[in-house]
C-alpha cells in the first residue's frame, strides 16, 4: 500500500505540492490526470524518493520514504518507474539494459538475469531485439524496453510518468497495450497520463490534479461522468 | 665556392636504431602510465570541480589552472627540483633533517619526475575535457539508474562514466599524443633513457645532430600515428551504439 499524507513540496518560491493525500491499495490502478505543471509528475518522483519533500509523509508498505534511516536503494527495488523520456541506457543493448540492475543491484548470475530479462522483453514484444542498441529502436520500442527493465526487478508497484507524451501518435497504442496487459495481470500502478480514454478504461480510480492539489478522486464513472468539482468539469471539457 | 663541412652519415644513425627504439619504449611507458594516472585523477578533479564543498572545488580549480596555464616544462621542473627543495625547507623549520636520517622521500629520480609531471598536466587538461563530457550525459540517465536501485557510485560508474568516455574519446586520444611528445621535456631533468634522452646522448657523442634528431622525429611520428589509429580501432570496437 502506498500512503501519501499531506505532502508539501516547493522548488524555490514555487510550491508544486500543496498538501497532497492519497492512498493506493495493492492491485489497484490509479490514474492521475490534470494539466501540465500541476505537480503530478513531482508527486511520482517523491514516492520513490527521487525528490525530497518539505512536509507530510509518504509510506510504502509502512516504510516512510523520506525518513533518514530508510534505505532508498532497497525501497526502490519495489517501485518500478517509467519516465516520459524513456531513458534507455544508450551504451547497452536491449538485453544489457534489462539485466544490468538484476546483476549489479540484485546480484543475480548472468544466466539467471538473462532468463528473467528475456522473459520480460518477450512479454512486451521485444524478444527479437535483444542484441540491438536503443538507438536502433523506435520511441515506442524504447519505452516498452523501459517498462520491461523496470518489471524485471519484480517491483510491487509501477509508476508511469506520462509515458506516452513524448511518443509519435502511431506509437502510443503499443505502449498503452503493454500497460493494459500489466493492469489486467493485477499490477499495482499509478499512471500519470493525458490519455483520458485509457485512464477511464483501465483505472480503478482516477485522481484529478490541479495547482498542486488533488481536487477530486473517484471511480472513472464518477469522475468522468458526474464530476463533483467545477474545476474537474472544466478540465474534462477542455480535453475531451 | 665555400666549404660545407657537414655530410650526412645516415648509417651511423641507423646503427643506433635499436638503442633509440629502446628509448622509444621508455617514452611510451611514461606516456601510457601518465595517461592512466591522468585519467583517474582527471575524473576525480572533474567531479571535485562540481562538488558542493568549497575546498574540493578550490583544490580542483587550482590544479586545473596551473596545469593548463603554465608550461609543461615548468611543471616537470617544479616536481624535480622545486618541490623537494620546498619540502626540505619546511622540514628544516621543524628541525627534521631527512637526509641525515638517510631518507630521500622528497627526491624523485628523473623518470618519476617526468612521469608525475606529465600525469599532473594530463589530469588538468583531462579534467576540463571530462567536465564537458559529463555535461553531455543527461541527468535523467542518473535518475533512471537510481530509480532501478543503483547507489550513486554505481549509477555513475555503470551508466554515466561509459557514456562520458565516448563523448571525450577523441580529445583523450589527442591528450595521449600530447603526452608522448611532452616526455621529451625529460631532457631538462636529466632523463637519458627515453627517446629524446638517448638521441641527445648519441648526438653528444657523434655530433650527427640532424640524422639522429630526424630519425627520432620519425619514430615519434610513427608512435603518434600508431596511437591515433589504434584509438580509432578501439573506438570502433567499443562504441557500437
Amino acid at each position: 500500500m502506498i500512503e501519501i499524507e499531506n505532502v508539501k513540496k516547493s522548488f524555490g518560491q514555487l510550491e508544486v505540492l500543496k498538501g497532497v493525500s492519497m492512498t493506493v491499495d495493492r492491485g489497484e490502478v490509479v490514474s492521475v490526470i490534470g494539466g501540465s505543471g500541476s505537480g503530478k509528475s513531482t508527486m511520482l518522483m517523491c514516492i520513490n524518493g527521487l525528490e525530497p519533500i518539505d512536509e507530510g509523509r509518504i509510506l510504502v508498505d509502512g516504510t516512510e520514504v523520506h525518513a533518514k534511516d530508510t534505505d532508498l536503494n532497497k525501497l526502490r527495488r519495489n517501485i518500478g518507474i517509467v519516465f516520459q523520456q524513456w531513458n534507455a541506457f544508450p551504451h547497452l543493448t536491449v538485453l544489457e539494459n534489462t539485466t544490468l540492475a538484476l546483476r549489479k543491484v540484485l546480484g543475480k548470475s548472468k544466466k539467471d538475469a538473462d532468463e528473467i530479462a528475456i522473459k520480460q522483453l518477450e512479454h512486451v514484444g521485444l524478444g527479437d531485439k535483444l542484441k540491438m542498441y536503443p538507438s536502433k529502436l523506435s520511441g515506442g520500442q524504447q519505452q516498452r524496453m523501459a517498462i520491461a527493465r523496470a518489471l524485471a526487478m519484480e517491483p510491487k508497484y509501477m509508476l508511469f510518468d506520462e509515458v506516452t507524451s513524448a511518443l509519435d501518435p502511431q506509437l502510443v497504442g503499443e505502449v498503452l497495450d503493454t500497460m493494459r496487459l500489466l493492469a489486467n495481470e493485477g499490477m499495482t500502478m499509478i499512471v500519470v497520463t493525458h490519455e483520458m480514454a485509457f485512464a477511464r478504461e483501465v483505472s480503478n480510480r482516477v485522481a484529478f490534479f490541479k495547482d498542486g492539489l488533488i481536487h477530486e478522486i473517484g471511480t472513472p464513472a464518477q469522475l468522468f461522468e458526474s464530476p463533483e468539482r467545477p474545476e474537474t468539469a472544466d478540465f474534462l471539457k477542455s480535453v475531451l | 665556392m665555400f666549404d660545407i663541412n657537414y655530410t650526412f652519415h645516415w648509417n651511423q644513425a641507423f646503427r643506433a636504431l635499436p638503442d633509440m627504439l629502446a628509448g622509444a619504449w621508455i617514452t611510451l611507458q611514461i606516456a601510457v602510465l601518465s595517461m592512466v594516472i591522468g585519467i583517474i585523477v582527471g575524473v576525480v578533479l572533474a567531479l571535485a570541480k562540481q562538488s558542493r564543498f568549497v575546498a574540493a572545488r578550490g583544490f580542483a580549480t587550482t590544479w586545473i589552472e596551473i596545469a593548463r596555464n603554465t608550461p609543461a616544462l615548468f611543471q616537470v621542473y617544479m616536481i624535480y627540483f622545486g618541490i623537494p627543495a620546498v619540502l626540505q625547507l619546511v622540514a628544516s623549520w621543524f628541525d627534521i633533517d631527512f637526509r641525515a636520517m638517510g631518507i630521500n622521500i622528497f627526491y624523485l629520480d628523473s623518470y618519476w619526475a617526468v612521469l608525475v609531471g606529465i600525469a599532473f598536466n594530463n589530469a588538468g587538461y583531462l579534467a576540463e575535457t571530462f567536465r564537458g563530457g559529463l555535461r553531455a550525459v543527461p541527468d535523467t540517465q542518473t535518475r533512471a539508474a537510481r530509480s532501478l536501485g543503483f547507489g550513486p557510485f554505481d549509477a555513475f560508474r555503470l551508466i554515466v562514466l561509459p557514456q562520458m568516455f565516448r563523448a571525450v574519446f577523441h580529445p583523450m586520444t589527442n591528450q595521449m599524443v600530447w603526452a608522448i611528445l611532452m616526455t621529451s621535456v625529460g631532457i631538462f631533468v636529466g632523463l637519458n633513457i627515453d627517446l629524446t634522452g638517448v638521441t641527445q646522448e648519441l648526438n653528444a657523442r657523434t655530433f650527427r645532430t640532424f640524422e639522429f634528431f630526424a630519425l627520432a622525429a620519425a619514430i615519434y611520428y610513427v608512435i603518434a600515428k600508431i596511437v591515433t589509429s589504434g584509438a580509432r580501432l578501439i573506438a570502433w570496437r567499443l562504441f557500437r551504439y
